[in-house]
């Protein structure tokens, strides 16, 4: 039962991350029905960013206290990602849209291959660490010689990410921003009837899904504590899988797809084998497609006329 | 008001025009062109400020293309747009509509997946919320039915509703010009009587200019002050309403069997 506890805690960490940066994947999605192969490496960039702006608030600045630090580190991260996203979309989609539906995705994979590259040219190929720092945590139970341990950054993950997704969902739901983000979803042309600028409001969801990542990049990086260039392909290909899981275009979907990853990967290596644990994730995704070929939560593709 | 009151009326913001120079909208020498198929080759017509005109024709004449291409969406591959003086054949669709115009498109176009609520505040994205409680009134008090479902989904609604609240969205903006494209189509002739006359009030009453596709030309004819016929991309024949309904050219093509659906006027 302890185990199980402890498994629960740290699958939901990691899905809450992986929900984050299935986000991305679903809302681009959604909105032009192309798959952003790019933004796993977003996520990757934004960890670099994090860590870079984290040895200068701390090295160079003096800042000293850890919470104004991390804040600080989040709001410079969000930002700088969203403009990597804003431009990806600009320069590397845009042009194409209105192209053959092949064009965008085979953008999507240069453009990944470019950004993993280019943070291996600038920061070089090993791994970079964070300093540690928010150790300890919570022992929940204690006995029979095994602790259940709530870390901090755990709390502060599961936190940060409840808290965004709140906000987020809000957005999405109650603005017209993000009335206007569904309605483009559901209908451009129409959309565009309305007035609505349709080529802003998808570079508005390219931003606010590269924030998104931006934030699994942070939380990402202080959970592990170091990032590589070639980071971001295996938890974007993950998130990627959590949104296909929770049914892709679904905005619910995808942090439940990412909470069933993480969790998964996590009972896998506990019970089963560490080594099988990616084999895990992904077989479940063939089984639940199989049985539910628009994913958990994905609408099926009939509307009434 | 009497209706013979309106038609001074309506004979009097004519004569305006007609002094000023400037139909509200003008379309001339509009072709537009699915890769290399002509849909509408030279289309002239015009549109003067509180006039209901309609444009009828066979099915694939080019009507709805007509009325995307004012909006361009498509964009006219020749010929000019003009509405309110300006040039429009060039602009982009969300920024045609922030000039004043509002359509109600083929095929009805609601958002399948919003609340009829959430499908009208879309409609009313331009004015960004200052008139929408009594817009929404307004559109309530035309079609009662749709205040009955403002939280249903309204991808789940018959098409009677959705084709109300089609036009419903499209009135939230306050348009100038209001494009209706088959108002009719697929609805009961009961339904169908219930929004021609909305429009005719809407024209009537707040004096808005409404450009009405239609394939149900009897009452169309009826209910406009002019009417154009499209025949494979191309005008054919203009003349007021009444003019185009005694045409026997056009009752052979449009109205033979028309007359026995429930006279709406």
């Amino acid at each position: 039962m302890d185990v199980f506890l402890q498994q629960l805690i740290n699958g939901l960490t990691l899905g809450s991350i992986y929900g984050l940066i299935a986000i991305g994947y679903t809302m681009v999605f959604g909105i032009i029905g192309m798959v952003n192969f790019a933004h796993g490496d977003v996520f990757m960039v934004s960890s670099f960013i994090a860590l870079i702006a984290f040895l200068i608030l701390t090295a160079w600045l003096g800042i000293s206290s850890v919470a104004l630090a991390l804040l600080l580190v989040l709001v410079i991260s969000m930002a700088l990602t969203a403009l990597w996203g804003w431009a990806i979309e600009r320069v590397a989609y845009r042009p194409l849209r209105g192209s053959f539906r092949l064009a965008p995705l085979i953008s999507a994979i240069g453009v990944s291959i470019f950004l993993s590259n280019f943070v291996q040219v600038a920061q070089g190929a090993r791994n970079k660490s964070l300093p540690p720092m928010l150790e300890g945590g919570i022992a929940l139970t204690q006995g029979e010689g095994y602790t259940v341990f709530l870390s901090y950054k755990q709390c502060l993950i599961v936190g940060v990410t409840v808290a965004l997704l709140t906000g987020f969902w809000y957005l999405v739901q109650r603005t017209p921003f993000g009335r206007a983000q569904r309605a483009c979803e559901q209908d451009r042309k129409m959309a565009a009837l309305l007035g609505i600028d349709v080529d802003r409001t998808i570079s508005l969801t390219f931003v606010l899904g590269a924030a998104l990542a931006a934030v699994a990049g942070v939380l990402y990086l202080l959970y592990y504590g170091v990032v590589s260039f070639s980071d971001g392909f295996v938890p974007g290909v993950k998130a990627f899988t959590a949104a296909v899981l929770g049914g892709i275009g679904s905005l619910p979907g995808a942090v439940l797809g990412g909470l069933i990853i993480g969790l998964i990967e996590v009972f896998w290596s506990a019970y089963f084998s560490i080594e099988y644990k990616d084999v895990a994730a992904f077989s479940i995704l063939a089984i639940v497609l199989i049985f539910m070929p628009s994913g958990i939560l994905g609408r099926a593709e009939v509307e009434k006329v | 008001m009497s209706v013979a009151g309106i038609n001074v009326l309506v004979e009097e913001t004519r004569a305006r025009q007609a002094a000023a120079g400037a139909p509200l909208l003008a379309v001339s020498g509009v072709s537009t062109y699915y890769g290399s198929v002509a849909a509408l080759r030279g289309v002239d017509l015009t549109v003067g400020e509180g006039e209901i005109v309609t444009l009828i024709g066979a099915n694939g004449a080019g009507k709805s293309t007509l009325m995307m291409t004012i909006f361009g969406a498509p964009q006219a591959r020749s010929g000019t747009i003009t509405y309110a003086g300006q040039d429009i054949t060039r602009l982009p669709t969300h920024a045609i509509a922030r000039l004043g115009l509002a359509q109600s498109p083929e095929g009805r176009r609601v958002f399948p997946r919003m609340s009829v609520f959430e499908n009208l505040q879309m409609g009313a994205s331009l004015n960004g919320g200052r008139t929408f409680a009594p817009d929404l009134e307004r559109v309530c008090g035309l079609f009662p039915r749709l205040k009955e479902r403002l939280q249903q989904r309204a991808g789940t609604m018959s098409g009677g509703e959705q084709q109300m609240l089609a036009i419903g969205r499209a009135l939230m903006s306050r348009p100038r010009l209001l494009l209706l494209d088959e108002p009719s189509l697929g609805l009961a002739p009961l339904v169908v009587k219930g929004i021609f006359d909305a429009i005719r009030d809407l024209n009537r009453t707040d004096g808005m200019t409404i450009f009405l596709v239609e394939q149900n030309a009897y009452h169309a004819l009826k209910l406009a002050h002019r009417g154009y016929v499209l025949v494979n991309g191309r005008v054919t024949m203009s003349g007021t309403g009444r003019q185009l309904l005694d045409d026997p050219a056009v009752k052979a093509a449009y109205l033979e069997g028309g007359h026995g659906a429930a006279p709406g006027a």
